[in-house]
């Protein structure tokens, strides 16, 4: 287990490096996108705004506060569940460039196969950590998609060493909330098993 | 300024520490489960999370960026000299809410698929009321429904011989996959009835309760007890990267059943379990009860 601090737009070198249970800290462009940007861009085949060649795609659906100039401020931004955007994030990958996926929680098999393919990760951030993930956000150089509403649209949010960010799913396809999963079904037979005999309250 | 007002200003109040300070009960239990998850991943989440909920505080900023569906389970006197306009005043301290803390969006209408942008909507903030006769007093719990937590969330109706064990093993096969992704430590609801509404709802209310507090039911607290033992076997760890504990609590809430059947249902309130409880007199002299020690 390493800790890496790395510069985005990031190389398939930078990204080949990293292993499940790394921990990283990026600095660079991140950009908000759920499952509506998620959704144009894979089911609806619309170019993402953004070029994301090289940056990170954020989970997220954060707080925003408008400044009196018209610019803005993040209040919160957290993780949300990745798992959400199973069905969509390879070809996201593949359509924009992106290496590197932020969120909580896993993600699965159609993921882990477009990490390999094009050569990125996805992330965990402390879920519910808003606060100081938006301590790490230096500046918000924009917004696209404002029409599906503030936790949907895309944020482009300028971050300094933003983490920590712990490597759940490498690009040799390793995948840890996987491995975690499998652990946890082993142990739970026997415990459910114990519990259930003391439960037979039917007279 | 009239009394409406009043009122209305202070479950605005009410409503933005929540979603900034979490309930004196779960912030003791997890000082308790951090000293344990002292390795690995789980250390450096746990401390994570202690230091957001300090910004949070210091910054005047909710503390998940996820301040949820906002629903109220109002316990009402009859004799509450509001009570007619409680339903409004509650919306109205929604609206006023979401501008002071701010909170997030959260309120997207179905079928016309459009975010209101305000928190408020078809039904919703959601108010679950229970008549208390003959007091002049309100008790408003409100509970911060965020998305990661709400999708764990399931209602089954299984046949008696499934008995108990069928939910035991319904509760675990849901809690070792998708609570994965709930930010735990979560507090478990668990709700036991004859029908699936029943039980979703009971289960709702179960995680109104205090962490480490018992079903008076014996055999109830007992099952409380066990589920919790077996669920921190599993050690699910915060965030589900793994550790020695994997639930902040079970609370188990029950109504009798029909004979034909047993229904489960079961809700998780993720680590930042944003619940809020609150009574209210006719003066409107209140007392902050989930948060010893506030003035709001
Ligand atoms: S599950 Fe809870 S802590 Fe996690 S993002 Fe959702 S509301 Fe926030």
């Amino acid at each position: 287990m390493s800790t890496y601090e790395l510069t985005m737009p990031v190389s398939d070198e930078d990204i080949k490096k990293l292993k499940v249970g790394d921990v990283i800290f990026i600095t660079g462009t991140i950009v908000t996108g759920r499952d509506d940007v998620h959704h144009r861009v894979v089911k609806q085949g619309k170019k993402f705004p953004v070029d994301i060649k090289g940056k990170a795609i954020f989970h997220a659906g954060p707080i925003m506060k408008q400044n009196d100039d018209g610019s803005y401020k993040v209040v919160s931004v957290g993780p949300t569940t990745s798992m959400r955007m199973e069905s969509a994030q390879a070809e996201f990958l593949a359509k924009t460039g992106c290496k590197i996926i932020i969120g909580k929680g896993g993600m699965g098999p159609k993921t882990t196969q477009g990490c390999i393919d094009n050569v990125a990760v996805h992330t965990i951030f402390p879920g519910g950590c808003a606060v100081i993930a938006a301590e790490e956000v230096t500046k918000v150089s924009g917004v696209e998609w404002l029409d599906l509403g503030m936790p949907e649209a895309a944020w482009i949010l300028e971050a300094e060493k933003f983490g920590p960010l712990i490597v759940s799913i490498d690009s040799e396809g390793n995948n840890l909330i996987d491995e975690n999963k499998v652990l946890f079904a082993e142990r739970k037979g026997p415990v459910v098993e114990r519990i259930a005999k003391k439960l037979d309250f039917l007279e | 300024m009239d009394k409406r007002e009043e009122l209305t200003g202070l479950l605005s109040s009410f409503i933005c520490h929540a979603s900034s300070h979490l309930p004196d009960d779960v912030v003791a239990r997890l000082k308790q489960m951090k000293e344990v998850e002292n390795e690995g991943f789980a250390a450096t989440i746990y401390d994570a999370m202690f230091e957001n909920l300090k910004l949070a505080d210091e910054l005047k900023r909710p503390s998940c960026q996820d301040t949820g569906v906002i629903q109220f389970f109002v316990k009402v006197g009859t004799k509450f000299p509001y009570m007619d306009e409680l339903a409004d005043i509650l919306k109205d301290a929604v609206l006023k809410a979401t501008k002071e803390a701010p909170l997030r969006h959260n309120a997207v209408e179905v079928f016309d698929e459009k975010n209101t942008g305000n928190n408020t909507g078809y039904r919703i903030p959601w108010i679950d009321w229970d008549l208390v006769p003959g007091r002049d007093d309100i008790e408003v719990y409100l509970y911060m429904a965020g998305g990661g937590c709400s999708l764990p969330g399931f209602a089954k109706v299984l046949m008696p011989l499934e008995g108990y064990e069928g939910v035991v093993k319904a509760v675990f096969d849901q809690m070792t996959t998708y609570g994965v992704n709930a930010c735990p430590p979560c507090l478990v609801g668990i709700g036991i009835a004859g029908s699936a509404e029943v039980a979703a709802k009971l289960s709702k209310k179960a995680l109104l309760r205090p962490v480490g507090s018992h079903n008076p039911n014996p055999r109830a607290a007992m099952m409380e007890e066990e589920i919790e033992k077996g669920l921190n076997e599993i050690g699910l760890g915060p965030g589900g990267l793994r550790g020695k504990l994997s639930v902040m609590g079970v609370n188990i809430e029950q109504a009798a059943r029909h004979p034909a059947t047993i229904a489960v249902g079961m809700n998780t309130a993720c680590w930042a379990h944003r619940r809020a409880g609150i009574r209210i007199g006719s003066d409107l002299s209140y007392e902050f009860f989930t948060h010893k020690g506030v003035t709001l």
